[in-house]
């Protein structure tokens, strides 16, 4: 699991945030402990992956509505029991931030 | 010079390039009218078994091949070989899942000619190759009957990123005291409504019923006029 980030050479990147869902099939202690290898000699050297981990929500099509599920191992609509396979979100394995430092321009507009 | 910390925010997805490349691939099949079949499981489950068995029976009156991911060895490839069917190996080294990058170079530079199914073997392993769309149009998760009910639970992911669950051995059911209602209860709880079959690659039960599924999806695939596939 390589994380790379290189675009960004002008910033010292202090942290990754990361959205991590529980069916995205990624574990986040073996991501934790991936990262740091995958950081070493790179510029991400010593920088921090932040995880959040995202809950299961499904589409519960008797409800009409959004539903978070309590466990990855029961896909029926916690209300209503009614199965529930169409998962909306906890697939993630998404990038949603950097921390960074701005380190030599200053002028540079950093946000894209 | 400034050093003040600040958050920017960005909104990538690692798996991302695989994503694309796989939806190249899932675009090209379908206009070359290929139904594609991928496989995962864990090792010794008999997927080469099964997959010898499809590629036998299917060879008969439809274009098949496969590509089979291997962490090093050929043994699959060769085995799958008996069925007559074009095979190609995929080298893995270290990695344990393949990528849609990995399909597509093993397509270019080989010429099979048109297809109607292609058969994607994936490394034995349950957890990373749920990550990886590999733009086939259906996916397979066997087990065995000897691997215990309670597997779809320790592994909900691939359950719930596949589409049809196979179980395979059947033939041993007896023997190891399988409880395929219990089985079939753990896949339903992690993917409702996902089609089940339970086959033995050795006495041939229930590999008919596998067969005509595939043909019976064959056919609702969204069939191009033969003149626009681009192999020809
Ligand atoms: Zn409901």
């Amino acid at each position: 699991m390589a994380l790379e980030e290189a675009k960004f050479r002008q910033v010292t990147i202090d942290a990754v945030h990361l959205d991590l869902g529980p069916l995205s099939g990624v574990v986040a202690e073996a991501l934790l402990f991936s990262y740091q290898i995958a950081c070493n000699g790179t510029p991400l050297e010593g920088s921090r992956l932040v995880i959040r981990e995202v809950p299961i929500e499904v589409y519960c099509p008797a409800c009409k509505t959004r539903k978070t599920l309590t466990s990855m191992q029961w896909f029926y609509c916690p209300t209503c029991g009614v199965p529930a396979s169409e998962v909306i979100h906890g697939k993630e394995l998404m990038i949603t931030g950097l921390e960074v430092r701005d380190e030599r321009r200053t002028t540079l507009a950093g946000s894209a | 010079m400034n050093a003040e910390p600040r958050l920017l925010e960005v909104r990538k997805n690692v798996l991302k390039q695989n994503d694309q490349i796989a939806r190249v691939l899932r675009d090209r099949f379908r206009n070359d009218g290929i139904f594609v079949v991928s496989l995962v499981s864990s090792p010794g489950a008999g997927k080469t078994a099964f997959l010898e068995k499809m590629l036998t029976f299917l060879r008969c009156k439809y274009r098949v091949a496969a590509l089979v991911g291997d962490l090093a060895t050929e043994n699959d490839a060769v085995r799958l070989a008996r069925s007559l069917a074009p095979v190609r190996q995929i080298n893995t080294g270290t990695l344990c899942h393949l990528e849609a990058a990995m399909v597509e170079r093993a397509l270019n530079g080989w010429e099979i000619g048109p297809l109607d199914f292609l058969f994607i073997e994936n490394v034995g392993n349950l957890v990373c190759p749920s990550s990886y769309d590999l733009g086939e149009n259906l996916r397979l998760v066997l087990l065995s009957v000897t691997e215990g009910e309670d597997k779809p639970l320790k592994y909900p992911t691939i359950f719930n990123s596949a589409d049809v669950a196979i179980i395979t051995k059947i033939d041993l059911a007896r023997a190891v005291e399988f409880d395929e209602a219990g089985l079939r209860a753990n896949i339903q709880a992690v993917r409702p409504g996902m089609h089940c079959y339970s086959v033995s690659a050795k006495t041939n039960f229930g590999l008919q019923e596998v067969l005509q599924f595939f043909v019976d999806r064959r056919s609702e695939f969204p069939q191009l006029d033969p003149a626009l596939r681009s192999g020809l």
